[in-house]
This record gives C-alpha cells, structure tokens and sequence, in this order.
C-alpha cells in the first residue's frame, strides 16, 4: 500500500538513522564544565592577610614520581582577625608548550575517536541504508517519510534520507584511511612536544604562566599536586622537569590575598624503593632465615617435632577402609584457580593421597572447579600413580572438569555421591557457601569426610558435619606432614617460630602501648 | 521407644519439612519485623549520607544470581540512596555470572528514580539517569585480584572499555577519575572470595575507605577487619540489608523478608532447644541403666 | 629441562613480583601493568581448555553408556545454545528465521558430537554435520532479520539470552543456595548438643547471636541479648577469627616462598 506523503507518517524501525545523518552535520561538542560561580557577599575593604611562611616544595616520597608535596607553617592570620585566611591557593608555573601537549594529544585522541567510530557506525549505516532502500523497493516509492526516533515528531523524507546516508557513507569510507593515516604523525608529533617540556620548565619564567593546581582549606599546612603518568592523558604530570609553586593565602573576598611565596625549582622522580614498607622487609628476611635455618637443620638429620594432625592421620585409615569396602575415594581440590595459594597446598595432599591410593589399588574420583587445576591435577595424580609403580592403573577421566559455576558443581558432586558412593570424602582446599551441601550429602551417602580449608567461615560447617577438619593452617602443613620430608618440615617450623615472634611482638606492643610508648607498636605500622 | 529416643534419631526430612511449611505461613501472612539496627551498617549508611553532591561511590557487585536475594536488597539501597542525593556511581561485576544481574539491577533502579519519592521527611524529585553521566557500568573482567590491582593503577586499564563497549575516555563521568584517589570510597557487595582481595589488595595497597556487604554465612569472618578499621561497615546478609533499608527509610525485599527469617530461626532455635532437652534425658537414661547395671 | 624450565619462569616472576612490591618507580610498574594484562589474556585461555574438557568428558561418557549419558547431550545442546543466543541479537522486531538457525546450528554440533562417539559411523554423521552446519550458514547470511554482534555487548540485552539467564539460570543458582538454609538447620540440630563445657559454649553463642536481631525479645531482656551478641561477634569472635588470619596468611606466606624458591613443585606433577 502506498503511504501518501501528507499526514502519514512510517515508523521506521531504524533507529541510527539520525545519528548517522547528524554524524556529518554536527561536531562533538566537548562538553565543558562550567564552573560554579563563586558567591562572595559584599564585604567591606579588608588589608591583605600574611603570608605562609617556611614554604618547601619536595618531591613525594615512596611513590612513583608525578607528585610535589608542599609544605609551609600558616599564615599569622590563619583562623583569626578580620582578615582571616579561608583558604590557601596553590599555583604552579606552566610553560606554553604544556598547551602545545595538550591540544595535541586532544587532536590524537579525536583522530583515534573517530577512526574507532567509523569502525562501528560505518557497518551501520551501510545496513540502515540498505534496508531503507528495501522498505523503499517495498512500497515501490520513495514519496514517504520517515520519523527521527526521539519522539520529537520531527520527520525526514525518504529522498533526502537516502541522499544523507549515502552521502555519510562515502564520507566515512574516504575519510577513514586518511584519519589512520593521521595517527603516527601526529602520535610523532606529540612525542616530540612531549620532549621538549623539560627544556620548556628550565625556561622559567619566560614562555610560561601561572595556574592554579588546587587549594588547601585553612589550617592546612600542606598540600600534595599530583597528576598522571600517562603521556596521554590531561593531567599529565612531567617527572625530571624544574617546577616552580606558589602559594597564597585568601581572604572570605577571593581578590584579598597575600603576597604569594614562591619555591622551586624542584623536580619529581620515582623512587627505587618503598620506606613504609620496612617491616613488611623485615618480615620477610626474618621468615626467609627460619626457613633455610630449619630446612638445614632438617635436612642435617635433626628431629623435628610436628604435633599429630589427626584429620591426616585418619587418611590412611580412610583410604584401607574404601579398599575393603571396594568403594572409590572422592578428592575434591575446592573452588579456588590454580593460582591460589590453597589449591596449591590442596595439589601437594592430593599429590600425596594418590599414591596411597594407587599402592591400595583403589578408584579415586576427582571432580575439578577450575579447567587449569583439573590440567594440573591430572599431572599430579598420573606423576603419583607412576611414583607408586602403577601407571598403568592411571585413568584421565578420573579426573576430569566438571563446570566452573558454583552450585551447577555442587549438584555434579552430590550426584556423584549419591550414584558412585564414595567410601571417603576428602575436601582440600577453598570452598564457600557449598561446603555445608558437600558435607551433608556425604554424610548422606555413608561417607567417611576429611574436610581442610581456610575459609574461616566454612570451618563451622566442616566441624560439624564431617569425621575430621583440618583449620587454616593445618591446610598448609599437611603437606609437610604427610610426606615427613625435611625440607617441608623446616620450612613448617620456620611458620611456628615466625608466629612465635608475632605473640612476642603482639605482647610487648600491648605493654608498651599500655605504658605509653606508642613508637613500638608505630613501628610496624605499613603505608602505601 | 520413647519421644526423645525418636528425637535423637529424628530423620533430618522431618526438619526440612517443618521448617518449609513455617517458611510458607510466615511468607503468607503480613506482619512487619522491627529493625534494630548495628552500629557497622549505620556507620556505613552515615558516611555515604555525609557525601558532597558529585561524589563517585564505587560499588563492586561482585555475586552471583544465588546470593541475589541477600545482596540485591543492599545494592538497591545503597544505588538508590547515592542516586537521589546526587552523588555517582561506578559499578562493576566481577564475579562470572554477575554482569547481566547487575545491569538488571542497574536498569530496575533506574526506573524507580522516575518517580519522585520521600525518605525520611525528605522530598527527592524524579530523576532521569542517564548511563555515562550518573553511572558507569564497567562489567565483568576474570581474575579479580588481578583487575583491583590494575583499576588501582587506573580503572582503563582492565577496563578500557565499558559494559556496553564504550570507551571510558568518552564518557563525561569519568573525566577525572583515574583510579581509587578519586573516588570518595567503595562499597564492596560481595558473596564471593572477591572481598578478601578487596581488603588485602584494594584497601590495604591503596588505602580508599572500603565497606563490605556480605552474605550472612561470611559476615562473621571480615569483623576482624572492622576492629583494625581496615573496612568502616559491614552489611551482614539479609538482616544487613534490612538495616540499610531501615536507615534509609526505603523499605524493600529485605525488610519483607524478615518476617519468614524470624520465624525460620525460631524454628532452629526450637529444634536445638528440643535436640538438647532429648540429648539430656538420653543420657541421664543411659547412666542410671549403667549403674543398675552396675550393681 | 621440562622440570627446570617451569622452575626457572616461576623463580624469576616470583621473586620480581616480590622485590616489585616493594620498588614504586614507574618502571617496576610498567612490568607489572604489563604482566597483569598477560595474566587477563592467560585466564581467557583457560576457558578454552575448560570447554574442551566439558566436551571430552560427556562424549566419553556418550561413547561409552556411561549412567546418565544422555543428559550428555541435553547438555552439549544447552551449551551451544547459550553461546548462540550470547553472539546474536535481532536488528528490529522480527524473528526471522532464527530459530531454524538455532536448530540446525544445535544439530551441527550434536552430529560432530555424535560423530566423535560413534564406533562407526562417523563419516555418515560428519555429512550430516555438514549439510547442518551448511544450512546454518546459509540462513545467517541470508537472513536480515538478526545479525551476529562480536565486538559489542548487544547480545547480552537480547530477548533469548536474558531470559534464559534471568528466568533459568538465575533461578536454578538461587534454588540451590537456598537448599543451604535448610541443610544448616539440620546441621545445627544435630551439632549443638551440650556434650561438654566446649561445646554447651558453642551452644549458647549460637542461641544468643541467632536471638540477636529477635525484636520480641527486648521486651524480657531489654538490650542485654543485643548486647551481648554484639560483644560475641566483635571480641571473642574477632580474637579467635584473627588468630585463625594470622595463622593461614603464614601458612599461605611460606607455600608461596616454598612455590617460588622450587621447594614446592606438586603443582607442575613432579615426577
């Protein structure tokens, strides 16, 4: 049916139509933030306050350059008088080229914006082009209209629609190549720009102005002026460049201030190494010492004492009790990726209860969370099966990755449990809010559970429902207490007397705090 | 076989069942729950209220569609709150199944800004959001150790690009806003492991205020950390949640849920009651046949 | 080399990433930056050797009548399906001949599924794929009506995915977390027995924190139960809760020390 053109208007369900045709008429407009004007009641005529005194510049400590911290001591009508400071303002000298930086990264990214748009838009508006034409072939007429879709009521005819598409089409098809082509000369350009800054701050103070950076509110005596790092960025902030600050101190009237201090040159670098972090250094050194002091001794013959974790000590009963039964055991390795720490300490128990189990000949099952702890766990357990002399008993599909959303695993597991019966469950590792559904289905299904996790709030769950739990650290010293080998066990003594000196630290910091010498516990405090 | 021998033994179905039809009766009855409400969600809800007009509040949604009933409450009301009173929020997901849930949220929150409403005394008009502008929503990225770690650096580096794919540079709101240093703090909603990173790797690397929103079932593990002031607030499950919707006078599905969560405990609390009352008589059975045994 | 290899890598990025900590120069923290992104892209490989192993594991299962084989294929099809409806959205109002294209798109990848299970006849199930798969292809191109979308997250508004993320994912997640509620009562009837000192202590902690929030209880006990929850939770609770910290960020400390010095090496199967 042919739409007439009058009073008719077609919805056309192409809703990019205006926004490709006003691509070619309008320019972004940058949107500027309009500053909030500054209400200042009538004050009458006040004198100027004093001036900061003691202003430095220094470059920030303990970070990774691209900051200035100034510090000063107030001005002497900071907080009292008629002319009372409400403010300090803090300026920095900007050399021209800053400028020149600026509007050319601005023109790089607008290059990189609109070659980024035509990848979108442009496929498009081909396929909004091509369907108005098939609308048009449809009615066999182009003598309709076509309303803009932002309910302005506002309508186009089909001609000039046409004409406008095509028009954006081929303007986005030759202006592409020429916009990409724009990219590494003005990317060299800006390099370029970006090299002479240092030369353009030495110039100080020719070339250059003032400008604020920020302000600090009364009774401030510092202040930090910090930017990016990112070359690219507006507030970029140049290292190894001489910097020059001022700071004043205004009145309730912003145009009474004082004379303005002036410090510099100084200049921001990044530092090589972290000052607030020293007792995290120390720490570290302290428990590498006990570390290789215990794994010496342990490996000299030395007895180290491990008191008896009975949920390990259960696991060889666990493991004869499913051969008797000729039921299989269940491992499970937790929820937790490869990379953390108690799936790690999980693979080494794992490690360990398959080559039991390959000596016992029994079935092991492990269902995976993760597919690179099931690639992991694989090589575990077929290493251990050949470690006991029975590679030929290793079954891949034993161990085998099950899916990576929580509940949609557990549900796997317990149908697992349920069907197979496991006569041992093992659970290492990180679990959360399935842990209670694991356990319970296998107490369920007559399993015997060893549960170890350090996950403090599914310890509770374990504990009740499951015949042994391992807590917290006990995860990680099972490892070390399964296999007795020496170097695992200094390296487990070394955590007991690393946690020995912490009880001590904790202890004298109390009374020392107490007594009030606070400096002991400051001491380990951590910044940064 | 007497009724507390049966105790003893009681088949836990019996238990399920029981506490299913409570479950449904109280659900089916209307009656509302007075709130009372902790100091660790009131601190939260005052620092949020305390905020300058064009503060950005991030809040990390970091749950999946299972925890949503306990969690979604709270991002509700906290999204809610930060959009009537001007403030901005940034938003991201990083839990696997998360994303499509949190722009739901994003887009059911956006609508009921259309209409104005009044919270405690306080007329707030209807609002228009507007994506880029009020909210960004930066989506989903894996390995959330790894991507708080570079949003730390600066939040285009694991995001360069939005949910919806646009670039963040693009975007009006987040002119300005590089990393943590500028945003006014975080609001971490979480039912995964996600908040330990959070804590050890956002907050303890880059000293932003942090708040958590927790399940009930891990609250009791990050009070540690409200002691050393290493997070401000904790908003611990359903009951949290209620809390925060008690404060900030908008009532929702956690306040409603609260009347089948108070029945459902004294109902828990009545079987261990009931448990240890058969434990006790069980056992002082067993020692007086010992001791005629005995003689 | 096999084993020293791995070794090596991990001793060097361990040990960087340790002395990175403590180095704030720009330079240390563009490595870093620059390891973190490989550690995205990393992850996202994973994924591909997760769905390898999906695929392996149910086609074993078909190949060999394993109990429950033929939820196999529901979920091979229910796998194809969201990947599907996750890459395509419709350009306007109409289905088009979507759907036929989710058929014989679903059927293409049972029949190579079905082909690399079979004793024998794979061949006749390949052709089969193939003229599927054909057929998928044909309508994708000719049909205007919905389009695929790589680069943007259009697909994820769409009518088919968010339904069945919204209607049946979320409700199958939300459905067993809630199982939870009633395992923990169950638990808690038979855990909480006054069996010793310990454990009646854990039965009154537990009975005071549930009657916490309890309104109706301040009337007989004014905010004494409050109270003393409140000194539960943020006092023994946080002593016991920090201690158990302390104890695992040690444990966790000296695994990685041992990872990264090559003490520890379960992780690559050592032989």
């Amino acid at each position: 049916m042919v739409n007439s053109v009058k009073g008719r208007h077609m919805k056309h369900k192409l809703k990019l139509v205006l926004v490709l045709l006003l691509f070619c008429w309008t320019t972004a407009a940058a949107q500027s933030d309009t500053p909030l004007p500054d209400t200042v009641a009538a004050a009458p005529s006040i004198p100027p306050p004093a001036p900061v005194t003691n202003l430095q510049a220094v470059d920030t400590d303990n970070d990774h350059g691209h900051a200035i911290t100034l510090t000063w001591e107030k001005s002497a009508d900071d907080g009292a008088g008629a002319n009372a400071v409400v403010a300090y303002d803090v300026w920095r000298w900007y050399p021209f080229d800053m400028d020149v930086v600026d509007s050319l990264r601005q023109d790089l990214a607008a290059t990189r914006d609109a070659v980024r748009a035509f990848r979108i838009d442009l496929p498009r508006a081909e396929r909004a082009l091509e369907e108005l034409r098939e609308d048009a072939a449809k009615l066999n007429t182009t003598r309709f209209r076509v309303a803009v879709p932002d309910d302005s009521g506002f309508t186009l005819t089909v001609d000039y629609a046409l004409r406008k598409l095509e028009d954006t089409i081929a303007y986005m098809r030759d202006n592409r190549p020429t916009l990409m082509n724009r990219i590494k000369p003005e990317q060299q350009e800006l390099d370029q720009a970006l090299e002479r800054l240092t030369q353009a701050h030495a110039a100080f103070p020719q070339n250059g102005e003032w400008r604020t950076v920020g302000k600090a509110l009364a009774g401030a005596t510092g202040f930090t002026n910090t930017g990016s790092k990112d070359q690219t960025s507006s507030d970029f902030f140049p290292d190894y460049s001489d910097l020059y600050y001022r700071v004043e101190a205004v009145t309730i009237d912003p145009t009474v201030r004082s004379e303005a201090v002036q410090v510099g040159p100084v200049q921001s670098t990044g530092q090589w190494f972290h000052t607030g972090k020293i007792p995290v250094v120390l720490f570290v050194a302290m428990f590498l010492v006990f570390t290789v002091t215990f794994v010496q001794l342990a490996k000299r013959g030395t007895d180290l004492y491990v008191r008896p974790l009975s949920g390990i000590e259960a696991v060889d009963d666990a493991i004869g009790r499913a051969t008797e039964m000729g039921r299989p055991i269940l491992y499970l390795l937790g929820i937790g990726v490869a990379t953390e720490v108690n799936t790690i300490a999980s693979f080494s128990i794992l490690g360990r209860v398959a080559k039991r189990v390959a000596e016992f000949q029994t079935p092991i099952i492990v269902p995976c969370y993760d597919p690179i702890v099931m690639a992991v766990a694989q090589e575990v357990v077929k290493s251990s099966f050949l470690d006991a002399g029975r590679s030929d008993d290793y079954r891949q599909e034993s161990v085998f990755f099950v899916t990576n959303y929580q509940f949609a695993y557990v549900a796997a597991v317990n149908g697992i449990m349920l069907r197979e019966r496991p006569a041992t469950n093992i659970y290492m590792g990180k679990f959360m809010a399935e842990s209670l559904l694991l356990a319970e289905t296998g107490t369920l299904a007559g399993s015997i559970q060893i549960a170890g996790t350090d996950e403090i709030a599914q310890i509770p769950f374990f504990i009740v429902s499951c015949d042994y739990t391992l807590i917290g650290e006990e995860l990680y010293a099972a490892s070390a207490y399964l296999g007795r080998e020496p170097v695992l066990l200094g390296s487990l003594k070394a955590q007991d007397w690393a946690k020995a000196v912490i009880m001590v630290c904790a202890l004298i910091g109390m009374v020392a705090t107490a007594l009030g010498w606070p400096a002991f516990a400051h001491f380990f405090q951590v910044t940064g | 076989m007497t009724i507390f021998d049966k105790l003893m033994q009681l088949d836990r179905r019996w238990v399920f069942l029981f506490l299913a039809i409570v479950c449904v009766i109280a659900y089916a009855s209307s009656f509302e729950v007075p709130i009372l409400v902790e100091p660790e969600v009131r601190s939260i809800f005052q620092f949020i209220d305390t905020l300058p007009k064009g503060s950005v509040v991030f809040v990390p949604m970091d749950y999946d569609p299972g925890s949503m009933a306990e969690l979604h409450p709270m991002t509700y009301a906290i999204v809610e709150q930060c959009w009537r009173k001007e403030m901005k929020v940034l938003i991201t997901a990083l839990s696997q199944n998360g994303p499509g849930m949190a722009d739901q949220a994003i887009r059911a929150i956006v609508d009921s800004l259309k209409v104005p409403k009044t919270y405690s005394g306080v007329s707030y008009p209807a609002r228009e959001i507007v994506n880029g502008v009020d909210y960004v929503f930066l989506g989903y990225k894996p390995y959330p150790a790894i991507v708080i770690l570079g949003m730390g650096q600066n939040f285009r580096l694991p995001f360069p690009l939005d949910y919806y794919g646009t670039p963040l540079d693009s975007l009006p709101m987040m002119r300005g806003i590089r990393n943590y240093n500028d945003i006014a703090c975080a609001i971490n909603i979480s039912g995964t492991n996600a908040t330990d990173y959070w804590i050890s790797y956002g907050q303890g690397r880059f000293g932003f205020p942090l708040a958590l929103g927790l399940t009930g079932v891990s609250t009791a593990q990050y009070y540690p950390y409200l002691g050393s002031r290493q997070v401000f607030g904790i908003m611990g499950g359903m009951l949290g949640a209620a809390e925060y919707e008690e404060l900030a006078d908008n009532p929702g599905d956690a306040k409603d849920a609260m009347r089948v969560q108070l029945p459902a405990h004294l109902v828990i609390i009545a079987f261990v009651i009931m448990g240890n009352i058969a434990f006790f008589v069980t056992q002082r059975k067993q020692k007086r046949s010992q001791k005629e045994g005995g003689r | 080399m096999k084993q020293q290899l791995p070794r090596i890598i991990v001793l060097v990025f361990g040990a960087f990433l340790l002395f990175q900590f403590f180095v704030p120069h720009e330079s240390s923290e563009w490595i870093y930056e620059f390891l973190l992104d490989w550690i995205i892209i990393i992850g996202v490989f994973a994924l591909a050797v997760g769905i390898w192993s999906l695929f392996n594991v149910h086609v074993e299962k078909i190949k060999t009548r394993k109990f429950g084989w033929k939820y196999s294929y529901v979920t091979l099809a229910a796998f194809a399906s969201m990947v599907l409806f996750g890459l395509t959205a419709q350009n306007g109002q109409e289905w088009g001949w979507f759907f036929p294209f989710l058929v014989t798109a679903v059927l293409t990848v049972m029949m190579i599924v079905q082909a690399w299970a079979s004793k024998g006849n794979a061949k006749l199930f390949l052709i089969a794929a193939g003229v599927f798969g054909l057929s998928a292809a044909l309508i994708a191109w000719l049909d205007g009506s919905w389009s695929f979308y790589f680069q943007t997250a259009a697909p994820l508004q769409s009518f088919m995915f968010r339904r069945t993320f919204d209607n049946i994912l979320v409700s199958l997640h939300a459905t067993m977390f809630s199982l939870l509620a009633f395992f923990i009562a169950s638990a808690a009837y038979r855990a909480f027995r006054a069996r010793n000192v310990m454990a009646s202590l854990l039965l009154i902690a537990a009975l005071v924190v549930m009657s916490r929030f309890n309104p109706y209880l301040e009337p007989l006990f004014g905010e004494k139960v409050n109270r003393l929850s409140n000194w539960l939770m943020n006092v023994p609770n946080l002593a016991a809760q920090r201690a158990i910290v302390m104890g695992i960020g040690l444990g966790m400390v000296a695994t990685a020390l041992k990872v990264v010095l090559g003490i520890e090496r379960n992780y690559m199967g050592k032989g």
